[in-house]
């Protein structure tokens, strides 16, 4: 009874998640793939025809991964931040929180809006990558557990920051200061390899490395870190941030006074 | 019978130390319609956000029908709906989907709830509107979308705060017709209102509170009993020489307008004695609180045959 009823809460918050980002498509479909479509022509095919191999592809091919990924990663943390941040804004997350919804399942709800989101704008923007390269696929299994976990994690970022934001700011400060930084250096445009032993081991703390070159290794077969490393760091970040939601969540923290 | 709502030495102290509520105790029984009543800042969204667990007690118990919102908080909240006195709905989403999203949240199968949001879109005069967004409605439709969603998972209590806050007159009035129905069901209401006259139409029970303390916790009648005061407004006949009455707290509005305070141990006949003594003619008379709405509700709300009738009583 109480298991049903918990499935269409969930269902619910789904539905609702999922229709929002397509109900304003243009705002949350279109604008990575004409960024990315950018990216392509820029660094794949004028720049990158220049640079030469890399990793035993060619320059093209070895950042493809990287920028699926990294749409998956600013879409799934944007669509959370933004969807609850607005729900606290016009109190509409009172909806939730008067009603018998476990916290487990707004989490659970929110993320998975996240997921759906930055999975449904990875898939775009490797649609649009097919028409710059062959795509090739080396183990689809890594592929599809990488994205899933990437996008829980970063869904899961999204909906912290959201809940202590205080202004609509404060949810554009992490993605800015942190996300896309860390994004840029985390090996989408170059193998960690080639860089010097220090920035090397500087790399290693970033952990969206290890998210890039999860995928990248599903697609290409290449790594610059262990599969198991990327996994494991993927897990622990699931874990900690889940928790990290829940006891804001369960707390009230900016959500009850 | 068990109580609907049973409130025990609840006290909320804010960040900054603000004190709403100084220990306050409270019962509502099943199948009430009880008024919870005090100015501004008094404590009442406080007790409400306390119910409906929007906002964090500092010390006290709250049962719902029997469920301790410490212990089963989920129990206790699949009874309530509320209707809080801030739009709180995504002003971007369809109302169709507002109500259907908000059934889902309370574990009402989809199909279920499509039926019912096209039940209570319909009883509350929304259905032409249920593919607009939330934000093309007006404040009464806003208000009537608040009730509908409330009423998606077919509470047993329906708490409303301010739900009349800024309503014109003629849908205040169909909006107490739709809550006594409710009432009549059996739904347990509980509505906050800075208006009397709405408490005194509506509700059987009352409750008072004032800076976080209940200061009254009685049944209306008993209430009004306690009344002193009524004013009455005697419409004189024009040109009238100025009244004066002995004994009685009056004023003179103009040449034929006169407002008299009559008190419990005073009677409406020694009013009237004292102005025939005077040569003073009455055309009529009627309690101050009421006239100008009940003038407004026959002018607009019963339409021309009521106008007319008027008129002519």
């Amino acid at each position: 009874m109480i298991a049903a009823r918990n499935i269409i809460a969930l269902k619910s918050i789904l539905h609702k998640e999922i229709h929002r980002f397509m109900r304003i498509w243009v705002q949350t479909l279109v604008p990575p793939a004409i960024t990315i479509s950018l990216y392509f022509v820029i660094f794949g095919s004028l720049i990158g025809s220049r640079i030469g191999e890399m990793g035993g592809f060619d320059y093209m091919s070895f950042i493809v991964p990287g920028l699926i990924m990294m749409s998956v990663i600013t879409n799934s943390y944007s669509n959370v931040a933004s969807s609850f941040f607005s729900a606290k804004w016009q109190r509409n997350v009172e909806e939730m929180l008067v009603a018998p919804v476990p916290n487990w399942v707004i989490v659970a709800g929110y993320v998975g809006g996240g997921m759906a989101r930055g999975m449904l704008v990875g898939s775009i923007v490797t649609f649009v990558a097919m028409f710059f390269v062959d795509i090739q696929i080396h183990n689809i299994w890594v592929i599809i557990a990488t994205v899933a976990l990437t996008s829980a994690t970063f869904a899961l970022g999204g909906l912290i920051n959201a809940i202590f934001a205080g202004s609509f700011d404060d949810i554009s400060i992490i993605p800015t200061f942190i996300l896309t930084p860390l994004t840029y250096l985390g090996g989408v445009f170059y193998s960690i390899s080639l860089l010097p032993e220090f920035w090397q081991g500087v790399s290693q703390i970033n952990p969206i490395v290890y998210m890039v070159n999860a995928f990248r290794y599903g697609f290409l077969g290449i790594t610059d870190v262990s599969l198991v490393l990327s996994f494991s760091v993927l897990g622990v970040f699931i874990v900690s941030l889940y928790t990290i939601a829940m006891v804001l969540i369960t707390k009230g923290i900016g959500l009850r006074s | 019978m068990q109580s609907a709502l049973t409130i025990s030495g609840l006290e909320k102290t804010y960040k900054g130390g603000f004190q709403a509520l100084k220990g306050i105790d409270l019962t509502v029984n099943q199948g009430d319609f009880f008024a919870l009543l005090g100015p501004n800042g008094a404590g009442k969204s406080t007790t409400i956000g306390i119910i409906t667990s929007l906002v964090n007690k500092t010390a006290g118990k709250v049962a719902v029908f029997g469920h301790d919102i410490d212990q089963e908080l989920e129990a206790a909240k699949s009874f309530i709906g509320l209707v809080p006195q801030e739009f709180n709905f995504n002003q971007f989403e369809p109302l169709m989907k507002i109500l259907v999203n908000q059934a889902g949240y309370y574990g009402v199968e989809r199909s279920i709830a499509v039926e019912r949001a096209e039940k209570y879109l319909k009883q509350l005069d929304l259905w032409d509107k249920r593919n607009d967004a939330a934000r093309m409605l007006s404040g009464g439709m806003k208000r009537r979308l608040m009730i509908a969603r409330a009423l998606m998972h077919e509470p047993k209590m329906l708490i409303l705060d301010e739900p009349t806050a800024g309503v014109d007159i003629e849908l205040r009035r169909s909006m107490w017709e739709f809550l006594r129905e409710l009432n009549q069901q059996g739904i347990t209401i509980i509505l906050t209102t800075h208006y009397l006259e709405e408490a005194e139409m509506l509700c059987r029970n009352i409750a008072i509170i004032d800076s976080g303390i209940i200061v009254e916790n009685t049944d209306m009648k008993s209430l009004l009993a306690k009344l002193d005061v009524e004013t009455f407004v005697f419409d004189l006949k024009p040109n009238s020489k100025p009244a004066h009455l002995t004994g009685f707290c009056f004023r003179v509005v103009d040449d034929h307008t006169l407002e008299v305070d009559v008190k419990k141990c005073q009677t409406i006949n020694q009013v009237f004695t004292e102005l025939t003594q005077q040569g003073i003619e009455v055309l009529s008379m009627r309690n101050k609180s009421n006239r100008l709405e009940e003038l407004f509700v026959s002018l607009v709300g019963s339409g021309q045959e009521s106008a007319t009738s008027a008129i002519e009583e």
